[in-house]
């Protein structure tokens, strides 16, 4: 059952041989997915990947650690620009081109914090929305990084063998995520996670009891940083073009909505929050060739809309789920999974 | 040189004015910023342009018609989606806003596509008058002086009206005012509306300065969102001059040193004057207490 009777059994990674045994399982099913699927779903999958280690690294600040931020595109778009650059420039290799990146972003991330220890609410969000906005708007003007037009990402290669398909960088995303989701969850359960979550349920009482705020407080903004540096890295290759139009205000909220539809202050939600919403974003895009709600969308664009804009409708379909799930389900998918858990655990009762 | 750099930054800034005053209304009474300001303004905008281009209403009849739709969407988000989230922290009510903010976008993209098109103002943009050395044109002397008009409107509102005071009153502690006999719940509508109304204002001034498409608000938004956390959150006075100060170090910085990185220095201000004072410029910051 879930009862912890040490230390020891709380940060073990899993707690049974059944779970070890379906956690095989998963890593089975992991590497050989893209050999049975379709490229389109291989693509898709990095995709989902990424925003998974996205949506954890913004959840460790804003589920965790409490601090708000609507800036995140551009940790993304230092972590994107930042590797390109590197392998274009200076040439280095590309795994240390990612961590690189990814430093530089944390380091950014370091510096978002201090204004951020004196500022809550509303003055955080500017202040973090402020910076967003400004690095893609330096990054624009720079003709040292392409300015306006972008940058096209150069030829991957991993330990010098050439990656060019979607199921080559399938396997370096889909590792990447994957040890970064593990690293998150042990993060979670040492003296760092624990005074994140302390410094998130009251800052003043984390400090009494001699949690380091400023020390904290910054390191999860780095951390934070970092992830989505990372993930931004990996964006870029995806791609195969970044320009910075792609890192807009509208990618820093789509990033808070992946957190919240996942559940706040929730490894496993975020997962699913990542995975589920990029299908969402993916699918929504072609909802009018979908069998029956298409035609009737179409028609009633012609009649009342324009049909140009009918893809729009993913903004509002998304809008609405934020909105829904703010309002009905805070926990968000994570709390849909432990009442369906706790459901059947006592079904015929 | 200066004097002109001057003007035009405070025609901008009293944009920002009316969308910073429109957002701390709401953030007095609700305790949020709100996000989807911006695209309130927008939709209404973009009814204004129906009811006086497709419709071919009087320049009067649309504009207090727009008027008219944004307060009945204030009051209607406030209703439907606000007033429903149980025991709300800061962090979900942002996030309500974000999500009306992308709904409406949704809406205003699918209505009208992406297509610039024009306003017709009955006030004109290339007409100027002269002020000393400098120039300003009639829409932007049209622009302050509506916002002037609207400032002073509210102030009387909020000192000698008796929802003006029952709005006050909530603002300072909802519960005591429900002890008071006041409708806080209905109060909370009329402050929506309110807002909503101001930021179409603001919205429809833009308008044909800008070219109207679903992106209209997104930069003044965020601009009058800053110019409010500037002056300060919490204070009319405040946000008002915040976002007359936004404009014009704006314009004058876009003047002296650098055009482009223009937008960049106000969130750059900002950050800075926020280190120092968290809670705004013309704010009391209030320590919270254990």
């Amino acid at each position: 059952m879930d009862m912890k009777r040490d230390y020891y059994e709380d940060i073990q990674l899993l707690d049974s041989k059944v779970l070890w045994f379906w956690f095989l399982m998963l890593i089975a099913a992991l590497a050989t997915f893209p050999f049975i699927a379709p490229t389109y779903y291989v693509y898709m999958a990095n995709y989902m990947a990424i925003n998974v280690i996205v949506t954890i690294g913004l959840n460790i600040l804003v589920g965790y650690t409490g601090q708000i931020s609507l800036g995140h595109a551009g940790f993304f778009a230092i972590g994107a620009y930042g590797t390109v650059m590197l392998m274009n420039l200076l040439h280095f290799p590309f795994l240390l081109a990612l961590v690189a990146a990814a430093l530089i972003a944390a380091f950014f991330g370091f510096i978002l914090g201090l204004p951020a220890l004196r500022l809550e609410g509303p003055y955080l969000a500017i202040a973090t929305l402020g910076f967003g906005m400004a690095i893609t708007q330096v990054i624009g003007r720079w003709e040292l990084f392409g300015g306006r037009m972008g940058v096209e990402a150069p030829a991957l290669s991993f330990f010098g063998i050439p990656v060019t398909t979607d199921l080559g960088r399938y396997f370096i995303t889909a590792t990447i995520a994957f040890v970064m989701v593990l690293g998150a969850r042990n993060l979670m359960k040492t003296r760092v996670g624990r005074a994140f979550i302390a410094i998130r349920d009251s800052d003043i009482a984390a400090e009494t009891m001699g949690v380091n705020l400023v020390y904290y407080k910054t390191l999860a903004f780095a951390v934070s940083a970092f992830y989505t540096g990372i993930a931004g890295g990996l964006f870029a290759f995806l791609l195969g073009f970044i320009s910075p139009s792609t890192f807009n205000f509208i990618l820093s909220i789509y990033f808070l909505a992946f957190v919240i539809v996942g559940g706040l202050g929730s490894i496993f939600g975020s997962v699913m929050g990542g995975i589920v919403m990029t299908w969402l974003l993916l699918e929504l895009d072609k909802i009018q060739e979908l069998p029956f709600i298409g035609g009737m969308l179409i028609s009633f664009s012609e009649n009342f809309m324009t049909v140009a804009g009918l893809p729009n409708i993913s903004s509002i379909i998304f809008g609405l789920i934020i909105v829904l799930l703010v309002i009905f389900e805070p926990l968000g998918l994570y709390g849909f999974w432990i009442r369906t858990k706790i459901y059947w655990k006592t079904w015929p009762f | 040189m200066f004097l002109q750099l001057l003007l035009s930054g405070i025609a901008f800034g009293s944009l920002y004015a009316l969308i910073a005053l429109a957002m701390v209304i709401i953030y007095k009474t609700s305790e949020v910023p709100n996000f989807g300001q911006g695209e309130m303004a927008m939709l209404s905008t973009f009814v204004a342009f129906m009811l006086l281009d497709t419709y071919g209403h009087s320049f009067f009849v649309s504009f207090s018609g727009a008027l008219v739709f944004a307060a009945f969407l204030g009051v209607f988000l406030e209703f439907v989606f606000l007033r429903r989230a149980k025991d709300p922290n800061i962090l979900s009510l942002i996030l309500i806003t974000l999500g009306f903010e992308m709904i409406l976008y949704g809406v205003a993209s699918w209505k009208w596509g992406a297509d610039q098109r024009d306003l017709s103002f009955p006030v004109s943009d290339f007409d100027l008058v002269n002020i000393g050395p400098a120039v300003i044109s009639y829409l932007n002397l049209a622009t302050l002086l509506v916002t002037l008009v609207l400032m002073v409107l509210l102030f009387l509102f909020f000192r000698y009206t008796k929802v003006g005071i029952a709005m006050k009153a909530t603002q300072q502690n909802p519960m005591a005012a429900r002890i008071n006999g006041i409708r806080v719940n209905r109060i909370l509508s009329v402050t929506w509306a309110m807002s909503s109304t101001i930021g179409a204002v603001a919205g429809m001034l833009l308008a044909p300065v800008a070219t109207l498409d679903p992106n209209l608000m997104l930069e003044p938004l965020l601009k009058g969102f800053a110019s409010a956390v500037l002056g300060g959150m919490t204070t009319l006075v405040g946000a008002a001059l915040g976002g007359y100060m936004l404009g014009i170090i704006e314009n004058l910085f876009g003047g002296y040193v650098s055009l482009e990185f223009k937008s960049i220095v106000a969130f750059g201000i900002i950050v800075l004057v926020l280190c120092f004072r968290p809670s705004g410029l013309f704010a009391k910051h209030y320590v919270r207490k254990v």
